[in-house]
């Protein structure tokens, strides 16, 4: 080791493999297995290939692609060896993402046989464990929210969210109050899949600013926003800024005083479990991510799991199944008291992503939920203050506050000083090895970036991500043009997001991308 | 942008502008004010607020080859001098001697259309609000164009946030990834500086010029990037053209500005940009009414409750009444009721005023002080803000 990376930054560069996509690796005839031939008994049965319906058959073979194993596994290395995993860096500038160590022990237990080779259409009697795992699962949720009943089934957070915008509906017109409830309120920090679903929905979405000092909801705003149309409040807290708000009750309060409802965004709750919960600040709905905040791996790490959870009176509304147990101690799928129509998702959820966070939930028990919150503020205000010592950083909003889980940075200063802002302290990282999220739309906070240092990153980690930081900012004064041209040790140099935006451009699909070019991009 | 040849820069600098501000003039329009000014003692600032600017566009440039064309003497060429930057002089013959700062309008629009003849890629101006007007009169919307901040109060919002942004700019407008830089337009304001230096400020909107900005270029997006600003404002007219569509029986007031004009241009319907045009019934009845014209209108409107004014804030400033559309007087905004304004705005517009409340100066005091409150403002189709009003003397 030739540097102390927690003073200045380690040597690193990303494997770059000139590697095509595997479609373009096909050899045709070239196969991974080969199956031995049908046996004469077997045989003798005759060709299930005559009793499939004729309509049912293929015309062509699909085109996949045809090569040996040895080539595939070295075909998937190599793009992995382009990644930045998630076991590699130091991931804390996803803000938002709440990424975290998710213990390894959990992944052996999700893809267990038990576990993996179970299919959803068993009979409950031969899934008993597994139902129990979902039941237990739901005891635990119940308790860290203080809701009554939740629904394991939305594979995200945004399904969980359009999980709720259904219950929310469906109250609405069960209610016979479509005609006069068509409004919901939401705030600008918010997560947007909040008021998108509201509009599905078809909701008027009316938004709250922040005061700009306390960088709080505009509690003025928020009154003159709710009336008696007002459906719903659909809000988080803390907010993406980091700020707890503690006038949450007295938002909840004013909602419900015109007969609406209130939805807690839960999705970044790693800085209040165990401490708050849904139920005293007056929510009749929340969901949580058991991907983030309870350790199942986040977004590309592994599916996703949302779970969303509602109070007594909106049970009625909930997605079916949920599950329940009988007097003999039987679990079994329950389709009474909830909602049999409203299906978000087939069957019951993740089940991969729920059994790690049980998991972990069991492992860590009611007081290292806790913990988990307390350290993560507490390593949050560690670099949060080390952070606002960089020349160009800043944080908006409530000067001198503590901050929870996260904040939101600013590096207009840096911008303003260097001509290097955000999107270039992001190009330039990926040459240490590390990331940091810059779309945190909409850009209320100029030349954003968010830092959320969970539970578990060490203080040599948080020292190392804020070593690099400086090594960037003294780069752009010295010079902008390593930011510039950045990154210079990374997998891929610029992305040209313009033909992300253009339909006559894009290419999301192998053949989308055989139609408009002739290779690399080459337009046809 | 020309990929086969040398980049062109343009410079302009007004030499005069900003000089009356730290002698207590508001600006420096017309002979008799510079006149007063240089007797007060004011020294010219554009020329070192110019500098600021080249110097980061230097740093940006980052040797790479480039011309730049300046205005002749203290227009330009003087400035680009300390940096030993060899120049081509636009139309120096027409005009006074290097040493002499005192230019007029004139020579600004004249060495402006200079430059554009020459085919500059990007011409920066510094100066102030009567600068931007004299390059909108020279050049119209089609050049490429960007204001170093210099003069005393800055109202139009063509002008970069600071000399160095816009040196930065330039330098990626000329030399960077092609594929971050956009275009838009940007509001010119015509502040009338007689009335300003007697403490009321007049403003209208005078113009739009085109400017560059820079698209946000990012790898490994978490969610797709803002609107953009043309879509936004689509969006937000196929609401309001449904809505206006839904109440022909409604007389609809519509004010300066190219969030109100996309209105317009939903419903198929040919209106002005700067002016205060009226619809009803489904068709423009009266384009670019003075305020007599709309009172004259209201009064024909046969149900008083049905008419509503449908306007926009001032991208950057907040100003909702008092610039731009005087036309929307006390009378009128009282004849027609603070219930029946709807406000339009981007998300985007919104966000440049950092938290600060749209305002309203409308030249009634009491009036002001009676719109204060909070505003559904539209703000996406089915999505609306709530977002404070002040008065702008507060």
């Amino acid at each position: 080791m030739k540097t102390n990376p927690k003073t200045e930054p380690r040597d690193f560069h990303q494997a770059k493999w000139d590697e095509p996509v595997i479609f373009e690796l096909s050899t045709p005839g070239e196969r991974g297995v080969l199956l031995p031939g049908t046996e004469p008994e077997i045989a003798a049965l005759g060709n299930p290939w005559e009793d499939l319906p004729k309509e049912l058959h293929r015309t062509s073979p699909p085109a996949l692609p045809e090569m040996s194993q040895m080539r595939v596994l070295k075909h998937y290395l190599r793009l992995s060896q382009e990644n930045l995993g998630a076991d590699l860096n130091i991931d804390i500038g996803q803000g938002t993402c709440t990424m975290k160590y998710s213990p390894k022990i959990n992944d052996q237990f999700a893809t267990s046989p038990k576990l993996a080779e179970l299919h959803p259409l068993q009979a409950p009697s031969t899934v008993q464990g597994t139902l129990e795992i979902l039941y237990e699962t739901e005891q635990f949720l119940k308790e860290i929210s203080g809701l009554d009943r939740f629904c394991l089934h939305p594979g995200g957070g945004s399904q969980a969210i359009l999980g709720i915008g259904s219950v929310i509906r469906n109250w609405v017109d069960a209610n016979g109050m479509a005609d006069r409830k068509d409004e919901i309120v939401t705030t600008i920090f918010s997560h947007p899949s909040n008021p998108a679903v509201a509009k599905i929905k078809g909701f008027k979405v009316i938004t709250i600013y922040p005061d700009p000092v306390t960088g709080r909801p505009d509690m003025k705003a928020f009154m003159a926003a709710v009336n008696e149309r007002t459906a719903a409040l659909l809000i988080t807290n803390p907010e993406d800024i980091g700020l707890y708000n503690p006038s949450i009750r007295e938002m909840t309060d004013l909602v419900h005083s015109v007969g609406g409802l209130c939805s807690y965004d839960q999705a970044n709750a790693n800085g209040v479990l165990g401490i708050a919960r849904a139920r005293e600040a007056g929510f009749d709905l929340c969901f949580f991510n058991l991907h983030k905040t309870f350790s199942s791996p986040h977004g590309c790490g592994g599916p996703g799991s949302g779970v969303l959870g509602v109070q007594k009176h909106l049970v009625p509304f909930l997605p079916a199944p949920v599950v329940d147990v009988d007097d003999q101690g039987n679990y079994f799928l329950q389709y009474e008291g909830v909602d049999r129509e409203n299906r978000i998702k087939d069957y019951y959820g993740v089940l991969p992503a729920i059994v790690r966070a049980y998991a972990w939930m069991l492992s860590l028990g009611d007081e290292g939920l806790r913990e988990v919150a307390r350290v993560s503020i507490l390593n949050n205000n560690y670099i949060f203050r080390k952070i606002l010592r960089i020349p160009g950083a800043d944080a908006p909003f409530a000067a001198g506050e503590h901050r929870m889980e996260q904040v939101r940075y600013s590096w207009q200063g840096l911008k303003d000083a260097t001509g290097c802002g955000v999107a270039d302290v992001q190009n330039r990282i990926f040459d240490f090895g590390m990331h940091i999220w810059t779309s945190h739309e909409p850009w209320i906070v100029p030349e954003p970036f968010t830092i959320e240092p969970t539970e578990s990153y060490s203080k040599d980690e948080l020292d190392e991500y804020v070593a690099v930081l400086e090594q960037i900012v003294r780069e752009a004064h010295e010079n902008p043009d390593i930011l510039k041209k950045a990154p210079h040790r990374s997998t891929i140099h610029h992305v040209d997001h313009d033909v992300l935006e253009d339909p006559k451009r894009w290419a999301i699909t192998w053949r989308a991308y055989n139609r408009k070019y002739r290779g690399y991009f080459e337009a046809r | 942008m020309n990929p086969q040849r040398t980049p062109r820069l343009g410079l302009i600098v007004n030499p005069i502008a900003g000089m009356g501000g730290r002698v207590g003039l508001k600006g420096t329009d017309g002979d008799e004010l510079l006149r007063l000014a240089v007797a007060r003692g004011a020294v010219p600032m554009a020329e070192s607020r110019a500098a600021l600017c080249l110097e980061a566009f230097l740093k940006g440039a980052e040797g790479r080859p480039f011309e730049l064309h300046v205005g002749p003497g203290a227009m330009g060429e003087r400035v680009a001098e300390r940096y030993g930057l060899g120049v081509v002089v636009a139309g120096r013959g027409a005009l006074p001697p290097p040493s002499s700062v005192r230019t007029t309008a004139e020579d600004t629009r004249r060495t402006a259309r200079n430059m554009a003849d020459t085919g500059v890629d990007l011409l920066l101006f510094a100066g102030g609000d009567g600068t931007a007007r004299d390059i909108c009169v020279a050049l119209g919307r089609d050049r490429l164009v960007l204001g170093i901040p210099a003069g005393v109060k800055i109202h139009s919002a063509v002008y970069a946030s600071s000399p160095a942004a816009a040196g930065f700019l330039a330098a990626a407008t000329l030399f960077g990834d092609t594929s971050v830089i956009r275009e838009k337009l940007a509001e010119v304001m015509d502040i009338d500086e007689n009335a300003y230096r007697s403490g009321v400020l007049r403003a209208k909107l005078f113009g739009y010029l085109r400017i560059p900005y820079e698209r946000r270029r990012v790898q490994g997006l978490k969610a797709g990037s803002g609107t953009p600003e043309a879509a936004a404002q689509a969006e937000i007219a196929a609401a309001v053209a449904e809505t206006i569509s839904a109440g022909p029986e409604t007389l609809w007031l519509i004010g300066a500005g190219t969030t109100t004009k996309a209105v317009t241009d939903a419903l198929g319907l040919s209106g002005t940009l700067l002016g205060v045009d009226a619809c009803l019934g489904g068709s423009l009845v009266a384009l670019d009414l003075s305020e007599r014209d709309i009172l004259a209108l209201i009064a024909q409107q046969s149900d008083p409750k049905k008419i509503k004014i449908l306007l926009t804030p001032i991208g950057g400033q907040g100003f909702l009444f008092g610039r731009g559309n005087q036309q929307f007087s006390p009378d009128v905004i009282r004849a027609v009721g603070r219930e029946n304004l709807m406000i339009l705005a981007t998300p985007d517009k919104l966000h440049t005023l950092r938290g600060a409340p749209l305002l309203a100066d409308t030249g009634d005091p009491s009036l002001d002080l009676e719109l204060e409150g909070y505003y559904r403002i539209v703000s996406s189709y089915g999505g609306f803000t709530v977002y404070p009003l002040a008065a702008a003397g507060q």
